[in-house]
Formats: structure tokens, sequence, C-alpha cells
């Protein structure tokens, strides 16, 4: 198989194997998300003053199943 | 994936005035001019709101009132009051990011934080703001900040490794998550309208089903607006955290 063709595939199987990152961090973000829950359902009235805290763990877990699919996207669109 | 499609084209970029100076490309681009747009929008809302000082405040001057009181508490939260002195800095990222995540929104706008370049260079103006006022404010103590307390002499060196090295994933990850959210929130929404495209071009039932990738289009745009004012408080609060690394360094 020449070379074109075998980095295409090589491209398309990395990307392929990419998402199982996103499924992680998918993980991660509900994990977050469940803990508060099951915390705020204990102590309704301290939910409220640690939702700010709530939105930048999710953003920061999040973060790294986005930097899984750039991966994903650079081995499909940017040639290398 | 060439065809009109393509979830790429929406990025390039395009050279609305040609400039060159002394074999340098310094062209005004789209991505410039939404740029200027960003400042004229945020630095207009702030001035025209706050022009005439009321004591008790309209409409336009309460919301630009809660947008200041927003990023002072999250600034006072996380650097303390000697903070405080940084925030023209943190409003100013704040609002850029978020006015330019939003413009990206509208239909036919280009997107200013879709390019690693644009946040790449907050992000390194950030970090480079907090190394240089680290040293020159705590001196060499500014070191300390590798060193956490209460750890056993023996395996010292490695956590101080370990601290260093996570040190220097900061200007990367602060840089490639704002950039990676938005590119990759409008490559999906561009996805999603194509395949409204391609199945609407299939005659009457394909239209019937094109209805589907629309809804999930719609979906998809305000969780993308989501993001985009998600991604600017991001940014925001942990240039606060990273400034209280530098005001008081060591854990």
């Amino acid at each position: 198989m020449e070379m074109e063709a075998a980095q295409a595939m090589g491209n398309a199987i990395g990307a392929g194997i990419a998402c199982i990152g996103m499924g992680a961090a998918g993980i991660g973000v509900g994990s977050i998300f469940g803990n508060y829950l099951s915390a705020a359902v204990r102590n309704p009235a301290a939910a409220d003053g640690q939702f700010g805290r709530l939105i930048f763990g999710f953003a920061v877990t999040e973060a790294l199943g986005i930097f899984s699919l750039l991966i994903a996207l650079l081995l499909l669109f940017a040639n290398g | 994936m060439a065809d009109a499609t393509d979830p790429i084209h929406q990025f390039e970029i395009s050279e609305i005035v040609p400039i060159e100076i002394g074999g340098v490309n310094l062209s005004f681009t789209n991505s410039a001019l939404f740029m200027v747009a960003t400042v004229v929008v945020g630095s207009g809302f702030l001035i025209w709101a706050t022009m005439r000082r009321r004591l008790v405040p309209t409409r336009m001057q309460s919301s630009a009132e809660m947008l200041y009181e927003f990023v002072a508490n999250t600034l006072r939260d996380a650097a303390g009051s000697e903070g405080m002195k940084f925030f023209s800095l943190v409003f100013t990222l704040f609002l850029f990011i978020l006015l330019a995540n939003l413009f990206g929104m509208f239909p036919y706008f280009f997107t200013v934080t879709s390019h690693l370049i644009v946040t790449a260079a907050l992000s390194f103006l950030v970090i480079g703001i907090v190394v240089f006022y680290g040293f020159w404010r705590n001196g060499f103590g500014f070191l300390k900040l590798f060193v956490p307390s209460g750890v056993p002499v023996f395996i010292l060196p490695f956590v101080v490794f370990i601290e260093v090295l996570s040190f220097i994933s900061r200007p990367i990850s602060l840089s490639i998550r704002l950039f990676a959210n938005i590119l990759a929130g409008h490559i999906t929404l561009k996805v999603f309208a194509g395949f409204v495209i391609t199945l609407g071009g299939l005659g009457a039932a394909g239209i019937a089903g094109a209805i589907l990738p629309l809804i999930m289009t719609v979906a998809l745009t305000a969780l993308e607006v989501l993001v985009a004012v998600l991604q600017a408080y991001v940014f925001a609060i942990l240039t606060s955290l990273y400034l209280n690394d530098a005001i008081h360094p060591g854990h």
C-alpha cells in the first residue's frame, strides 16, 4: 500500500481511538455533577453557594475531552 | 469532505485591505475587523451605559454594574483584595472573549477566538504577567510555588519536577481550552447544517427528514451560546487563580 493511503488509514484509525478519550471525559463530567447533586439533596441551602465552583469544575474537566476532540480533528483535517 | 458543506472553510482568513510593509504581511483581515468590532461594541456599551451616573440606575447602567460586580467578585474571591489591582486586565479579558465568542454565533460572522494564535496570545499574556509579577513582587520566593508544604524530603525533587511541569502546562491548557471549545462547536454546527442541506436535496421525503438535523442545529446553537459565555467565565476565573499564585506563592 503506498504512503498516501497508509497515512490516510492511520489518520482515520487514530481519530477513532481519540474518541475513547472523549468517553473518559464524559465519565468525569458525570462524576462532578453527580457528586454535586447528591450533596445538594442533602444540604439544599448550601447548594447555590457552590454553583460557581460547579461550573468551573465542569469546564476544566470538559476541556480535557475537547483536547481529545482536537487531536481527532487534527488527524482528520490537517494532514498530520 | 471538500464540497459546499465543508466545515473547515468557515475559519479561513481573508484579507479585506491588503497592506504589506517591508515584506511583512500586515493586512487588515476579517479577523482584525471582528476584533475591532468587539472592542467598539464592548467599550461603546460600557461608555453609553455609564454616561449619566444616576444613583438609582436605569436598566442599561444596571446591567453594566452587574457585569462589573460579577467580575469583581470573581477576582476578589480568587485573589484577595491585593489581586484587585489586576481588575482592569481580568475585566478586559472577560469582556473581549465574551463578545468575540458571542459575535461568532451570528451567521456569516467570523469567530476571532477560533484561531489558536489569538487564544495563545491572550494566554501567554496572562502567564507572562503572572511570572513577571511573581518574580517582581516575591523575588526568588516565587519559586516556593513549586514546593508544596508537608512533603517528605526524599520525594521532594520528584514533586517539584511534577509541579514545574504542571505550571508549564498552564498556558497551553488555557489557550487550547478556549480555542478547541469554540472550534469544535462551530465545526459541529456546520456539519449538522450540512446534513439539513444534504437531506433537503433528496426530494419530498428528504425535506421531511431534514427537520431532525434542523432541530439538532437549533439545540446546538443554544449549547454554543452557553459554551461561549462559560468559556469566557472560565478564562477569567483561571486568570484570577493564576494571579493569586503570583501574589501569594506557596501552598
